[in-house]
């Protein structure tokens, strides 16, 4: 078995392998030295609330730079144009919702979950459970789609192409990213996370002055120049609609995209969870707004990286590359740089799935822990925090054996929905139920259960019967569907994408729901008001 | 090295004390100033989001229109939407630190003086 075959034209995997390795060390001693003071519960889930609002802004970016966006946003825009920018767009904008409706009031009012704000003034055991299962479907979906992401890396920035090998790449991935869960905690995961933003938003910076260097820092030439490699298509690269315009539907597609990326952000477990690491909501505002910042500039990047791609390299050859348009941003850095260069891009690429998955993997086992055991199970009642600890850490590697083992099994399959889905879960069943809880005096426990169940049921079902699942059309060229499942078509939703529908509906539950209860509880709404408002009696930071 | 966590609860006032705090005049300016400036701004910049979204999804031939080079009204719109969230960020920094955080502070120590 030849397992390093040539990844990339040009690439030298052991070079790759070389840099990357270079990350995991460095990182081992960062989280090894942060793990001596991780002792008690909020040490483990929160960091002790003891970073800046810089670094945990840098951790954020870290965070949401997630391979998908980075790969995926450049390759889109150096194969469809302006159509790849777009998402960036939305996911940028998405930002203002975290900023201005729901970041500091969560910090102020929280302690380590999504499922302390939601419950805080309902009945605790059936809000917490909701808030679990919710967080947990998010976060294993976004796991998936990582894991399922990082096989195709492999295949591209290895050379590694049999399914086995591919698989223990990922079974590594998925133990590296174990060890910085347990041994580090938030604390060490953070720290991950920062390192590898700097690296990613470094390179990134670098390549695109590079990129323009080569046009005259003109990006109008720069533009003609992907237009030239495009060949007799290649106006269309500069407006939109290359990929989304085709027909009314896969328009009203966009639209409902659109608005799930723009309302997903601010209810994505992981992404809330970090604002606990900070000791003030002033320094959530401070983090909300680096985090807009350096998202910002680096989507600004891959607008010139995206184009660039298109330009150096030239859409056939990305599309014929392994691991199609996720290959633009390696193979624009071997152009430019390389092997080295190339390496150095492919080791953050690796570094940016092993820190998203350590992030998603601490919030879900962080609300397993805090909201089902020690509230659900436990009801309240856990005498000693350590033990909570241990069965977060518990179900850090449950989730962890999980991810690796969902994450070989849809290697190879067309999974790209699921961030989609993850989003579209996080705009439906989180933000309305969020927002209510901060904002409607009246809204209640009734109301908190439908919205969160009703948007996840409804999200699902239509994600379930959409064409992204079954039912595409066959290409002719390949034989294959671009659906999940080959074969069969049970289809009756016709987006691929639910959010236009499941978003308002979820909305309108958690209306529904609570103007059917009686409950009202004007004195804890006083109470999660006047904290939320004003920060009184919220958590303060762990002195060590 | 004091690794207790702190625990809010030993001085947290009882609900009647939350209620007359919700209705007392500071924290009445202190929400209306919040809300005031928050929800109509997240209105703005959905709206301002969404028209772009809407142009570029149904208005392609205005949106490929070229301004200059190969600089499209498109792209200049799309960067005008990072712009926007740009500004919208400083403004609120800004209105924050001025409006908001003043009068946070100022009633976060009555509560927490008094039940000390």
């Amino acid at each position: 078995m030849r397992v390093l075959a040539q990844g990339v034209e040009g690439s030298n995997p052991t070079l790759n392998i070389a840099i990357f390795a270079g990350f995991v060390v460095i990182t081992l001693i960062v989280v090894l030295r942060a793990s001596r003071n991780t002792k008690t519960a909020a040490d483990y889930y929160a960091a002790g609330r003891a970073f800046t609002g810089p670094q945990n802004g840098i951790a954020i970016s870290g965070d949401y730079l997630s391979a998908a966006s980075f790969l995926g946003i450049a390759g889109a825009i150096a194969v469809n144009g302006y159509d790849g920018f777009l998402y960036s767009i939305g996911f940028l904008v998405a930002w203002l919702v975290a900023l201005l409706l729901v970041a500091e009031l969560l910090r102020n009012t929280g302690k380590y979950t999504m499922g302390d704000v939601l419950s805080f003034r309902m009945r605790q055991r059936p809000v917490r459970a909701a808030a679990s299962i919710s967080t947990l479907a998010v976060s294993f979906f976004y796991l998936l789609a990582q894991m399922a992401g990082a096989g195709g890396l492999v295949a591209l920035l290895l050379g590694i192409s049999s399914k086995g090998g591919q698989a223990a790449v990922i079974a590594v991935v998925g133990v590296l990213m174990i060890v910085y869960v347990l041994v580090g905690g938030m604390k060490g995961t953070t720290w991950v996370q920062i390192i590898k933003a700097v690296l990613l938003i470094l390179g990134a910076a670098a390549m695109t002055v590079w990129v323009l260097g080569k046009y005259g820092f003109n990006l109008s030439s720069l533009l003609q120049g992907a237009v030239d490699k495009a060949g007799k298509t290649g106006e269309a690269l500069l407006g939109p609609g290359k990929q989304y315009g085709a027909t009314g539907t896969s328009k009203l597609d966009f639209f409902s995209l659109g608005l799930a990326l723009v309302l997903g952000t601010a209810g994505l477990p992981h992404v809330l969870m970090r604002f606990y690491t900070v000791p003030t909501a002033k320094e959530a505002r401070r983090s909300v707004v680096w985090a807009i910042g350096l998202i910002g500039v680096f989507y600004l990047f891959t607008l010139v990286l995206g184009y660039g791609a298109g330009a150096l390299v030239g859409p056939t050859k990305i599309n014929a590359a392994p691991g199609g348009v996720n290959s633009a941003a390696p193979l624009l850095a071997q152009a430019l740089g390389g092997p080295v260069l190339l390496g150095f891009i492919a080791a953050v690429a690796f570094a940016t799935i092993l820190a998203v998955v350590a992030g998603l993997t601490i919030t879900a086992s962080a609300s397993f822990a805090h909201d089902i055991y020690a509230n659900v199970i436990k009801k309240g009642q856990v005498d000693d925090k350590q033990q909570e600890v241990r069965v977060a850490r518990i179900t850090a590697v449950v989730i962890g054996v999980v991810a690796v083992g969902g994450g070989i099994i849809a290697n190879g399959q067309n999974v790209a929905f699921l961030v989609a889905l993850a989003f579209a879960v996080a705009a439906s069943a989180n933000l309305p139920t969020i927002l209510f809880s901060l904002f409607w005096k009246r809204f209640n426990t009734s109301g908190a259960l439908w919205s969160i169940y009703g948007g996840l049921a409804i999200t699902i079902l239509l994600i379930v019967f959409s064409p992204a699942v079954s039912g595409k059309p066959v290409n002719p060229k390949t034989g294959k569907s671009l659906s999940m499942i080959q074969g069969v078509d049970f289809h009756w939703f016709p987006l691929d994408n639910p959010g236009l529908v499941s978003i308002p509906l979820s909305f309108l539950l958690g209306i529904v729901g609570t103007l059917i209860s009686k409950e009202r509880n004007d004195a804890k709404y006083a109470e999660m008001e006047v904290r939320a408002l004003t920060g009184a009696g919220a958590e303060q930071a762990v002195a060590h | 090295m004091s690794t207790t966590e702190s625990t809010p609860a030993d001085r947290t006032p009882d609900a009647e004390e939350w209620l007359r705090i919700q209705s007392s005049p500071d924290f009445v300016q202190l929400r209306h100033r919040l809300r005031t400036f928050v929800f109509p701004m997240t209105a703005v910049f959905l709206a301002w989001y969404l028209l772009y979204v809407l142009l570029a999804d149904y208005a392609h031939g205005f949106m490929s229109t070229k301004l200059f080079g190969n600089i499209t009204v498109g792209l200049v719109f799309g960067l005008l939407q990072f712009v926007s969230t740009f500004v919208i960020t400083a403004l609120y920094v800004r209105y924050a630190n001025r409006k908001l955080d003043p009068v946070a502070e100022q009633i976060r120590t009555e509560i927490e003086g008094a039940a000390k």
